[in-house]
This record gives C-alpha cells, structure tokens and sequence, in this order.
C-alpha cells in the first residue's frame, strides 16, 4: 500500500494488495466494533460459536470459489444441502434396524451423503458442459428440484433423526478436539486443501485459465469440459461435507433447511476477492468472508442498537462497503 | 347476517328437501382450498383435511369434499375457477394464500352463489365470507404471559425469540408485552427467528453469550423452541429452573409435554387442525338445525400435562 501513487501501468499493484488485505483488514474493524458493543463477543465461548456456525457456509464456499474462478456459477447448493440432509436422515433411520445405533450406520450415512453430492455436483457439471446449458438455468433447475425432493421425502414437513442414533452422531457437532470443535477442524483441512488445490496444483490454475477466457484455454490443449465439471463435483462434495456436519446439530431436515445458503456462499467468496465473472479466485478470502458474513450477523444479535426490522439493511451496508473497500478504484492521491 | 340471504335459504331449502332421499345427482360439493404443504405446520394442516374429508364423508353420504392444494397465489386462483367451472361447488373452504390476490377471485365464487368460509387469513375486504374460522394470535401471545406470571417473579429476566417480521408476529409480540407489562419481569431483548429451528439456535446461542442471567425463554413457536432447546443444551444452561414456552401443537413438543418434560413444560396451541373445524361448520351449514354464519375465534389453548392428550395427533406430519 505504501507505494501506490504510480502511473497507470502499475495501478494494479495496489488493487491486487487491497484485495490480499481487504477482507482481513474488515474482519478486524467487525471484531472491534462488536467489542465495544459488548465485551462478551470476544468470550471463548462466543468465539467458538462463530466459528462453528461460519463452518457450513465456509465450506460451501470453498466449493463455489472454485465453480465461480473457471466461470460457472451454483445456484443449487442450499437445497441439494437440504436434499442430502433428508436422504441421510431417512437412511440412517431405516439402518438402525439393521445395524443398531452404533457408528457404523452414522458412517454409512455420511459416506452415502458424500456420494449423493459428488453425483449431484457431477448431474450440475455434465448438463452444463455436455449439455450446452448455462450453469446459472442448470443450477437454477436443479436448486428447485432438490428443494422440492425434500419436501415431497419430508411429506411437507420435517424428517427428524431417531433419538436412539441421535446420542451416537451428536459429538460430531458439539464435541471439541483440542479446545477446537470439531467442525471447525472439517472447516480447516478443507480450507487448506483447497487452497492447495487452487494455488499448487495444475487444476487450480486451469481454472483461473478458463475463467479468464474459455477459448484460449481451449486453444491451450486444456480439456475445459473435464476441469469445469471437476467444479461442480468438488462443489458438490463440499455441500456433502457441510451437511455431514450440519445434521447432528439439530438432527432435522426440512424444506426450510438450508434456504439461502447459495446466496450467502457467493457473497462469501466475492467478499472474499474472487472475481464474479471468472479468472481470479482466492481461497484465503473466501475464508474471510464466511467469518463476515457469520460475524455481521452475530454483532446484529449482539445489540439492541438497531431494529430488527433493519438487520437486512445493516447486511447489505456492511458486505457492499467490504467489496467496494477492495474493488474502488484508489486514485494515485488518497493513500501514501 | 351479511351472506346472500335469498341464495343461501333457496341452497339450504333445495337441500332440506331431498336430504331424505340422498340420491347421487343432489350430492352437496364443497370444495377446500388451501397452499401446498411447505411446511411443517402447513403439512399437518393438509393431514387434518384429509381426516376431516375422510370422516365427514362417512358420515354423510351425500356430501362430497373436493380438497385442492396450490403453490402459489395465481394458482390458488385457477383452482377457485376450476372448482366452480367444474365441480359446481355448492361452498368453499379457503385458506388464502395472500389475502390481497385472492380477494376477487373468492368473490367471483361467492357471486356463483357457493357459501363461504374463510381460514386463518382474512381477505382483504370485509364482508365475502359467511363463516370466519381463525386461530388467535394476539391471544397466543397473552396466553404465553399468563403461563410466565405463574413461573417468575418480579426482577426475573427472560429473552424473546420472534417469527418472521409479519402481521402474525406482531400480534402475538403485543399481546405477550402488554400482559407481561408492569410485572416487574424483565425483556432482555428480542430478536427475529423467523418460526425456524436453524435461527432459533444461533440467535438463542448469541442471547446466551450476551446474557449471563436468563430464567426463561418465550420462543413463540415450536420449531424455533428445538433451536432453543439445543442452545441451552450446548451451553449447559437448562438448570436452575429455565424454561421454554413455544407455540403451535408440533406433536413432539407434545409428546414431550405428556412426558413431562421440564425444559419444555407446556405449549400454546395455534392448531394446523382449523381446517378441519372449518370443514365441520361448513358442512353444518348444511345440516344443523342451528345457524352457524359468523366468526370463529379458536382459543389458544394452554397445553399442560393433564389436557396434553386432547391434542396428540401421533401420525399428524406436525
């Protein structure tokens, strides 16, 4: 930042800093203004619910940074949570017949949860690649479709996991390792998995190539259609994973379940750094941007200051002024 | 009586006539009309019509009960159409959508000359239906106060979980605050849960971390109650007494309360069952002796222990 005031050729040296320390830089003026609120918000206890709740939505994101990098965009991701939140309970329910309540049927669970994702992930990629179909219609569909399958399996209302296997999944959400709980542990390996993904490996920057400009890396001997239907299964497993998690919280899903958390994933990773259109992503941002989103909406439960009718308002404030503080174009004057 | 006097009295009549006989050309169609079941509350309500359907029909031959469900607003339309077109109802059972779009079409059904009941959701001009059914929402809210006043003292603190900002929500939020003024028991804060166990326990957990004395919960409604459950439960804070009220008649919130759950003593009733009051008065429309036009206020009801039964629906969806 220091070195800013150049000429226009090397401007984008100072938007490529404000980027790397954007979403950091409002993370911590968040962290200061719900301190001086009330002190309790940095308690370990809150802490620890913060990062827990940014778990789901992060590891989402995660996924969507990479679909959103090579181009492509998932609409889907909330209701095929939700879909794979019902299909799990319903299957775990029907196995303690079989195999009792021990962790064999909870691996089960989990292990078909992380199938039907990676297949959902693969149906979003093929039809949008094979298929020729834009991924926003594709993803648009397959989000009805999910949503619906979860209300037809719930019979409209909600599927709740068997109390007798609810004891044996329970730790999964609310056990610590550590001092760190356990989905923030999962909210960690994936977060460094994938930014290794993006930043070490040929993958990740056919990815950034593609979303730059599909043709070119058409030209360049990349097979476009392999590595963005990779997207969407890496996608797809990343929804899995957040619902493996996310169903030994509250042990129930219902049409309800997961709404919205399309939007919040997107915004995450655009908060984050990552170029809506394609060919720039950042992994570390998009970390940073769930832990805002989660954090804004932790700092509003926090006060009485505004209306509850207004939360939506503060939001919208907040994650516009994040983006523009990385995005705005700084002049060679306001800063040195 | 503010329904169509002449219309009304020659349907009664017509029917009164031929009751005795029962042949299968004078069946009286009633059509029910409601949204497709999204949600738990609305599942239930869908289950209790196809019971109401299923019995009122083997009680009465001659009555034929048409139910519909529709996704939305402009559909809900079509099928009024459709059911007079159609069916040629000789009343309708609603549960609007929306108030606003559906207000023209239910009187286009009304003008048809079909007896009215309106449910849960009034229309937006007064004076189409004939008969009113309707849970009480500001009354959910008293209710819930009265039940509080019995548990905690003045100096007691408690915190308050709302639904979606909407009409409902506010009345049950005034009624509660206008019964708990001048008690001397304390409203930490409230916050909107939007009637959903996800929020429910992440607003729960944040009250919790800002909130070092809470004696009880207000939750106002069963699905966020599970989120508040769950919070406290994490926070191992369900000692000392605390209590959650919610609201609805979730049949495992009941169950719970047959069981004598502590955490989750007792429940306010805003039952997805109207529906099937509402089909009960219709029908009676057509067969008291005793007139049945006007308003019914169901009672929000509190659900203890002893009258927990009364309210069990085990294979309900809610």
């Amino acid at each position: 930042m220091p070195d800013t005031a150049q000429t226009q050729p090397a401007s984008n040296k100072p938007k490529i800093d404000l980027k790397m320390y954007g979403p950091a830089i409002a993370l911590v003026l968040l962290c200061i203004l719900g301190f001086s609120l009330n002190t309790a918000f940095l308690s370990e206890g809150n802490i620890t619910n913060l990062l827990t709740r940014s778990a789901f939505i992060g590891i989402i994101a995660v996924g969507a940074t990479f679909v959103i990098t090579a181009g492509g965009i998932d609409l889907s991701v909330g209701s095929m949570a939700a879909a794979i939140a019902g299909v799990m309970i319903i299957l775990m329910n029907s196995l303690i017949d079989v195999l009792g309540t021990g962790t064999l049927t909870v691996v089960i669970g989990a292990a078909s949860a992380i199938m039907l994702g990676a297949l959902a992930g693969l149906a979003n990629g093929l039809l949008t690649t094979k298929g020729k179909i834009e991924a926003f219609i594709v993803t648009l569909g397959t989000m009805g479709i999910f949503r619906s399958l979860v209300t037809y399996f719930a019979d409209g209302g909600t599927l709740s996991l068997s109390f007798e296997i609810r004891g044996t999944y329970r730790p999964v959400y609310y056990e610590s390792i550590l001092g760190v709980p356990i989905p923030v542990w999962v909210f960690i390996m994936v977060a460094i998995s994938g930014w290794f993904l993006m930043n070490r490996t040929t993958f990740g920057r056919y990815c950034t190539a593609i979303g730059s400009n599909e043709h070119v890396a058409q030209y360049s001997a990349i097979n476009v259609n392999k590595i963005k239907t990779w997207t969407y299964v890496i996608q797809g497993l990343c929804v899995a994973l957040a619902t493996v998690i996310y169903v030994p919280r509250l042990g129930s899903a219902s049409s309800s379940t997961g709404v919205l958390w399309e939007l919040e994933a997107i915004a995450a990773v655009i908060i984050g750094g990552t170029v809506l259109k394609g060919g720039y992503g950042r992994i570390g941002g998009t970390i940073l941007g769930a832990l805002i989103l989660t954090t804004i909406g932790n700092i509003l439960n926090f006060t009485d200051l505004v209306s509850n009718y207004l939360n939506g308002t503060m939001q919208g404030l907040i994650i516009i002024t994040a983006v523009w503080l990385q995005r705005a174009d700084w002049g060679s004057k306001s800063k040195t | 009586m503010h329904f169509g006097k002449t219309i009304f009295a020659g349907l009664v009549g017509g029917v009164m006539a031929v009751a005795s006989a029962a042949s299968a050309q004078d069946t009286i169609k009633i059509g029910v009309s409601y949204p497709t079941p999204t949600h738990a509350w609305a599942a239930g309500m869908n289950w209790h019509a196809e019971q109401a359907e299923a019995r009122l029909e083997a009680l009465y031959p001659d009555i034929d009960l048409i139910l519909i469900n529709s996704p939305d607003p402009a559909s809900q339309a079509s099928a009024l159409e459709d059911l007079v077109s159609i069916h040629a109802i000789d009343a309708l059972v609603v549960l609007p959508f929306e108030s606003e779009p559906l207000t023209d079409p239910v009187l286009n059904v009304k003008e048809s000359g079909a007896l009215i009941t309106v449910v849960d959701r009034g229309l937006s001009q007064p004076g189409i239906e004939d008969i009113y059914v309707a849970g009480n929402n500001p009354e959910l809210g008293r209710v819930s106060a009265q039940y509080m006043k019995t548990r905690l003292e003045s100096g007691d603190n408690i915190v308050i979980l709302r639904g979606i900002p909407t009409v409902i929500d506010n009345e049950r939020f005034d009624g509660f605050m206008a019964e708990i003024e001048g008690t001397g028991i304390n409203v930490l804060d409230h916050k909107h849960a939007n009637w959903n166990r996800d929020d429910g326990f992440e607003v729960m957990q944040d009250f919790l971390s800002r909130f070092p004395d809470i004696d009880a919960v207000w939750a106002q409604d069963d699905d966020i109650a599970i989120g508040v459950v769950a919070a406290l439960e994490q926070a191992g804070r369900t000692g000392d007494g605390m209590f959650v009220v919610g609201g609805a008649g979730m049949k495992e919130t009941i169950r719970g309360i047959m069981d004598g759950n502590e955490l989750v003593p007792v429940d306010v009733l805003y039952p997805p069952s109207m529906i099937a009051t509402a089909m009960d008065v219709t029908v009676a429309a057509f067969k008291s002796n005793g007139p049945v036009a006007g308003r019914y206020i169901l009672g929000a009801t509190l659900i203890t222990p002893e009258n927990a039964e009364a309210f069990y629906f085990p294979d309900s969806p809610f």
